[in-house]
């Protein structure tokens, strides 16, 4: 936030912290980022049956600007990292990504020339979603995962990453 | 008039109301667009709840579902892994890392000559399709219902064979065995198509360089040694308890 590098020493911000962090972790609005099947696993658990909605992020939003959390869904091939960077260098501070299923995580079983091997090599990524593709429960299982990180993260950590 | 109204009794009145309210709603509700268009909310209202509470309350998965792997064991504790390194051959994904070393007299990790010193399944780039369960020829390796495995760290994702390995079943014992401690359970590993150890019959134990000689001896008749019970050609048998959660594939 900035806040704390202008404070005098010896303030502690414990509970500004915790404040942040939870109006920060239940909300998370998600930037749509479907690449492959993943996607489709991704639009099964924003719809009725998982209702990505009961953790207040049922707005995918495709303008990245009112987006905090990118799922990256699918293999990221050499052509669309750019692409993906630029989303992400467009998407405002506080914000987060979720590499899903093992194609954004690691490439996955496709070791080519064509895709890039993990999406950490292009943007930073907080959370690993396996999975082939992961089921719903899965993916709402590493948004579960994130938002507890994002509810335990200080201000110093938060300063690391931006 | 207000003499007639005053004589009307006030149920009736609104009674009458009443009456024409519902059906001036049931009207509104079929016979405008408006309407139609707003029963359809109060319909799918009364409707039950298609939503699953995941974390609250997960649903079952179906019984062969192919979740995180599982490493089994023998009922004495012994690992059912050879190190044989077919499924890490059946990979299409190149996600399972095995090392095979020798048994020893001495250490005794698995029935037969070789164990899994090392072994590492990459679920960075695992896809859970199974193909290393149809490889294992000694139903080593197993698939759990278990889904909930995201990680922060590329690391955390990658398992070792500590994270991977089934539980000690009651009554076992954590390997290394010793030989001795082997021989003298007399157990029948391998629906009595092989003896477990190379040695049990007599045959010297020797280093895997003189493999092939060392297994033609150990090979004995079928029921030769299924003195203890078990079915000879289930690999499983020896295994006993049946875990609920591998769907009976302990």
């Amino acid at each position: 936030m900035g806040l704390e590098s202008k404070l005098p020493n010896g303030i502690l911000l414990t509970n500004v912290e915790r404040f942040v962090n939870y109006s920060r972790s239940p909300s998370l609005w998600p930037a749509t980022f479907g690449l492959a099947c993943c996607a489709i696993e991704m639009m099964t658990t924003g719809g009725p049956r998982h209702d990505m909605a009961r953790f207040g992020m049922e707005v995918f939003r495709a303008s990245p600007r009112q987006a905090d959390l990118m799922i990256v869904a699918g293999r990221v091939s050499n052509k669309m990292a750019p692409v993906l960077r630029r989303i992400y260098d467009q998407m405002s501070d506080p914000k987060w990504v979720l590499s899903m299923g093992v194609c954004a995580t690691s490439g996955g079983m496709f070791n080519n020339y064509a895709l890039v091997q993990g999406v950490d090599h292009v943007v930073p990524v907080d959370m690993y979603v396996p999975g082939c593709p992961p089921r719903p429960e899965m993916l709402l299982d590493g948004i579960l995962k994130l938002r507890e990180k994002i509810s335990q993260e200080t201000f110093a950590e938060q300063g690391a990453r931006a | 008039m207000t003499e007639l109204l005053a004589n009307i009794p006030t149920q009736l009145i609104s009674l009458v109301t009443i009456v024409v309210l519902v059906a001036l709603v049931w009207l509104f509700l079929t016979r405008t667009v408006l309407g139609r268009g707003f029963s359809v909310p109060l319909r799918t209202m009364l409707r039950p709840v298609e939503t699953h509470e995941y974390p609250e309350k997960p649903r079952p998965v179906q019984p062969r579902f192919h979740g995180r792997h599982q490493l089994n064991r023998y009922a004495d504790g012994l690992e059912k892994c050879i190190g044989c390194e077919l499924c890490a051959w059946a990979c299409p994904a190149d996600a399972i890392y095995v090392q095979g070393a020798d048994n020893t007299l001495e250490a005794r990790y698995s029935p037969g000559e070789r164990y899994a010193e090392d072994y590492q399944i990459n679920y960075n780039r695992c896809i859970l399709c199974g193909l290393c369960i149809e490889a294992c020829p000694t139903r080593a390796l197993t698939m759990t219902h278990e889904y909930e495995f995201s990680a922060d760290t590329r690391q955390k994702l990658i398992y070792t064979k500590e994270q991977l390995l089934d539980e000690v079943p009651e009554g076992g014992e954590d390997p290394p065995h010793t030989d001795r401690q082997v021989r003298e359970r007399g157990l029948n590993y391998y629906g009595g198509l092989a003896v477990t150890p190379p040695n049990l019959h007599g045959g010297k134990y020797r280093s895997a360089a003189a493999a092939p000689s060392v297994r033609a001896g150990a090979v004995v008749p079928p029921g030769e040694l299924t003195a203890s019970g078990e079915l000879p050609h289930d690999p499983a048998a020896v295994g006993g308890q049946v875990r609920p959660d591998t769907g009976g594939e302990s």
